[in-house]
């Protein structure tokens, strides 16, 4: 059945597009995008006052399963991904077993096909067992399909292994997400080192961790000639390293999550631990850097770095919780709230950090609103204020810090591939 | 909490008269200073101790034992406190093993107060005596106590509230009765 | 006094929290508290029917022996629990024991702890009164506060006083909730440490910060003198007791350059030969033993009102 999606504000960066327009779709895909295309051509949805673009994808998503199903799984992670926007996720290898063998990946496809309200990319690991010790057969994961290799929850230490794995990137063409933290200077910490973790008398973790490693990768994806792309950008000194880099013509792309912009270090005082991740949450001078480095494109994407954990995990002390926050349903809310609101990204520069440009970096047909492509589509309802509460959480754990926020964006219809798979209150919901 | 005042029943100059009568009810009674000790209960309470010892120093020639009790340890009523409880120091720089005690309070209302006051001297030592002064007695009485000497009994309704004002600590002397707004409150 | 509710708080989780008012509020209360303990019958029925737990994490002989006599001084029922500390943590979550303790319907909990916030998280999912007795780095409130007790004993008042915290600064929670006491009180606070044991930003809480004994003394009203933990992270600066007393120890002779009626605290328990001498430790200036007995003061104090809070609030 086709659907007609009307009169909506349709931002595709993509084909620099913002304008009020209508959306044909058929058979999965986009048959046409125009003003005022025939109002029988299929089932119409009113996009009257609301933008539409095309779907969005997380790069970095903990979706658990295999193993702690009990914090999520690929249905429950894949609703709250529709939930907020987004048709494509990436997720990582963290998982009990960890994705690092051709056929762990083949059962979690099977999980995929079955389970999954959206589409999932698979991102392999790094080493076997995600140990830091020896490579993974990169073109056998690479022939069942990943998009992507990261160790992401550990650094790469070994700077050989990594230089060796970069190598092996390039030839497989695979990408590779790198999380840098130096586990050294890192040590026992749990929040930013700096006033507030003097404060309240906790280990901190030293920004050099993250950007000596920032620094050290580029150089080694420089001498391999091979992309690298940094996730979870937290520090000024990170988004200065990586704008040199790309100046330099060096392949480095980046992506950062709402808390680093949305949050400091402050927030932890009251030891919620719904505020402890890594990378931790750093000072104002680094919100404003992050803020900057989005503008100006040193940034390239928005990636939740989606880290569901139980409450019985969570509810402890400071030092005992896991690190990590859930993060798929408060994406758009915060982004609209904290950039478009106040200027710092245009619609069409958010859709590109949510959509276009993710899309690009993992090299999959999404991102766009192209005649032809693929009918990944959400439909937002961008100027409503609402309020983020706990009960509305679709995610299996609760972990998040801004239960209670007042945000503006929501993501109120999503299509995949041309199915409805969640609208808005009028038709339905998933 | 508002009060509107409907009556004054002293003034200076008979709030100073009665603490006099009192004073010479005091040697009367006990004839000679020795082992008198002149307690009063904290805030009040104590200042009205002093001028009684000051007098009582005039009519006998020699200054009795004074001290001051803060009872707020004592209180029964922490669960149904409303307002902050703030505990100073007792002042009481002698041994009262075998003294006369006089415990001095402005207001006997409930009688709660002055069975807090006991408890606390009691934890102190072992009076010969204790015998009670105070400047107002309102009735309603809770608790099986009563006063040996009383400045002036002012019947009055649980509506009411009797503010005895201190030139040390509120600017003036005087005895009031006010009407309470607040309903449910326990003061005595 | 005003009748206002001066102290309306269920918990005391550390003096960052507090008030210049509140903090001068407990200080007040615990110098008639201090008279009490000066009676032949050093108990009053303040907090008779109250039942109050120890929960200590961490072992501790002294601050448990304080509060628990300071308890029991207030006529409140006194448990002891001492929960096997280990690195693996097997059992009960920190929460889980909070909410049985809470069933048993104890009104206040002293809670000792060597992870820092666990009093916070705890205050937040009880009904009971949370007294922190030290968690972690963090703070340890009432030793402050007792520590202020004690200088205003012996030099009338803390505005405008130089006192000097000599020690592990970056480890150690009665520095950090001395500083916020005495800050607030108006005092002058310079910290000591070798370089690597002064925690980063250590300067925006108000303090002056130095890594020169002789600097740190020079003009100083007051020093306390924390414990050198070497068994622990004060290692990573000090490999070596003797360096540490050679260059940090407070000696009769670093004392003779000080001004002579300087007061010198420790928080116990000293090490003899490393933060100062034994000299020093039983010298004329040192106040180490009143602080003690000033301890019971102020933690009852602390106890009667939390509890008063706690039951005005209901």
């Amino acid at each position: 059945m086709k659907h007609l999606i009307r009169n909506g504000r349709v931002v595709d960066p993509a084909n620099k597009i913002d304008e009020i327009s209508d959306i044909l779709i058929s058979g999965g895909r986009i048959e046409a995008v125009g003003k005022a295309l025939d109002e029988k051509a299929g089932k119409t949805i009113d996009a009257k006052g609301m933008i539409v673009a095309p779907g969005f994808v997380d790069m970095h998503v903990h979706l658990r399963e295999p193993g702690r199903e009990d914090k999520e799984t690929v249905r429950t992670g894949t609703r709250s991904a529709i939930r907020g926007g987004f048709t494509t996720v990436a997720c990582m290898p963290n998982t009990e077993p960890a994705l690092d063998n051709p056929d762990i990946i083949k059962a979690l496809k099977e999980i995929i096909k079955k389970d999954a309200l959206c589409k999932v990319a698979i991102v392999g690991a790094i080493t076997i067992g995600r140990d830091g010790k020896a490579l993974v057969d990169i073109e056998a994961l690479k022939r069942e399909g990943v998009v992507a290799l990261s160790d992401d929850g550990y650094g790469l230490q070994d700077g050989d292994l990594m230089l060796a794995a970069l190598k092996g990137c390039k030839k497989s063409l695979l990408l590779l997400m790198d999380h840098c933290e130096d586990k050294a200077l890192a040590g026992k910490g749990v929040m930013n080192k700096g006033f507030v973790s003097t404060k309240m008398g906790l280990r901190g973790i030293p920004r050099e961790a993250e950007f000596t490693f920032v620094e050290r990768d580029i150089e080694l994806a420089k001498k391999a000639q091979c992309p690298i792309h940094i996730a979870h950008v937290s520090c000024k000194e990170s988004v200065e390293i990586i704008r040199k880099a790309k100046k330099a013509g060096i392949p480095v792309t980046a992506e950062t999550a709402p808390h680093y912009f949305a949050l400091t270090d402050e927030c932890c005082a009251t030891y919620d631990t719904n505020t402890k991740m890594n990378p931790p949450l750093r000072t104002a001078a680094d919100v404003e850097a992050i803020k900057e480095g989005l503008a100006d494109g040193t940034i390239d994407a928005i990636a939740t770095d989606h880290a569901p954990h139980t409450d019985s995990e969570k509810d402890v002390e400071f030092d005992f919780a896991p690190f990590g926050i859930i993060g798929l349903e408060t994406a758009l809310g915060l982004s609209v709230t904290e950039l478009v609101d106040k200027k710092i990204l245009s619609w069409s520069a958010l859709i590109s950090k949510l959509s276009t440009n993710p899309a690009k970096i993992l090299g999959i047909e999404a991102g766009n609103l192209s005649k032809g492509s693929v009918a990944d589509i959400v439909i937002i309802e961008a100027d409503k204020k609402y309020t983020y509460t706990g009960d509305s959480i679709v995610s299996r754990s609760k972990n998040s810090p801004f239960i209670g926020w007042q945000l503006k964006g929501r993501a109120v219809s999503v299509f995949v591939e041309g199915r409805p798979v969640m609208l808005d209150e009028e038709y339905g919901r998933v | 909490m508002t009060l509107k005042e409907k009556a004054r029943i002293l003034d200076k100059s008979s709030m100073d008269k009665t603490l006099e009568r009192i004073a010479h009810e005091i040697i009367e009674h006990f004839k000679s200073i020795d082992d008198i000790a002149i307690i009063g209960i904290k805030t009040r309470g104590a200042y009205l101790a002093e001028r009684l010892a000051v007098k009582l120093e005039h009519l006998a020639g020699k200054r009795p034992l004074v001290g001051a009790l803060d009872i707020t340890l004592y209180r029964d009523d922490l669960t149904q406190a409303s307002e902050q409880p703030v505990v100073h120091a007792t002042e009481i720089g002698f041994a009262i093993d075998g003294k006369r005690v006089v415990l001095v309070d402005d207001v006997l209302f409930t009688g709660r107060t002055i069975r807090c006051a006991l408890d606390a001297l009691i934890d102190f030592g072992r009076p010969a005596q204790i015998q009670l002064a105070v400047l107002v007695d309102r009735g309603h009485r809770e608790l099986p106590i009563r006063a040996d000497y009383v400045g002036k009994n002012v019947p009055t309704s649980l509506k009411e509230t009797v503010e005895v004002r201190i030139e040390e600590s509120d600017g003036k002397d005087e005895v009031v009765v006010c009407d309470k707004e607040a309903q449910g409150m326990i003061t005595r | 006094m005003s009748q206002k509710m001066v102290w309306a708080k269920k918990d005391l989780l550390g003096l960052e929290y507090l008030s210049r008012e509140e903090i001068e509020f407990i200080l007040y209360t615990a110098s008639s508290f201090k008279e009490v303990t000066t009676r032949q019958i050093k108990k009053v029925p303040a907090l008779r029917g109250k039942t109050v737990v120890n929960l200590f994490y961490e072992p501790s002989t002294r601050t448990r022996m304080s509060f628990e006599l300071a308890a029991k001084r207030l006529s409140a029922d006194v448990i002891n629990m001492a929960v096997e500390a280990s690195s693996v943590r097997k059992g009960e979550t920190l929460i889980d024991t909070g909410r049985n303790i809470e069933a048993l319907k104890i009104d206040i909990i002293v809670m000792r702890h060597d992870h820092s916030g666990a009093p916070n998280i705890l205050a937040r999912n009880v009904r009971s009164s949370v007294v922190n007795a030290g968690d972690g780095w963090h703070e340890h409130p009432t030793q402050a506060l007792l520590d202020m007790f004690t200088l205003k004993e012996k030099l009338g008042t803390i505005e405008g006083l130089k006192v000097s915290i000599i020690g592990d600064i970056a480890h150690s929670r009665v520095a950090r909730s001395n500083i916020w006491g005495l800050t607030k009180l108006g005092a002058k606070v310079t910290v000591c440490a070798p370089p690597m044991l002064i925690p980063e930003g250590i300067e925006k809480m108000g303090v002056r910060t130095t890594s020169d004994i002789a600097e740190a003394l020079d003009g100083a009203d007051a020093i306390n003198v924390l414990r050198m933990q070497f068994e622990r992270d004060s290692a990573v600066a000090f490999p070596s007791r003797m360096e540490y007393f050679k260059q940090y120890g407070i000696t009769a002779e670093r004392l003779a350059k000080c001004k002579k009626d300087i007061v010198v605290m420790h928080p116990g328990p000293i090490n003899r030969g490393i933060e100062m001498s034994s000299e020093v430790a039983d010298g004329g200036n040192s106040v180490i033993l009143e602080q003690v007995t000033n301890g019971i003061a102020v933690r009852m104090a602390v106890l009667y009102l939390v509890a008063h809070a706690k039951e005005a609030a209901k």
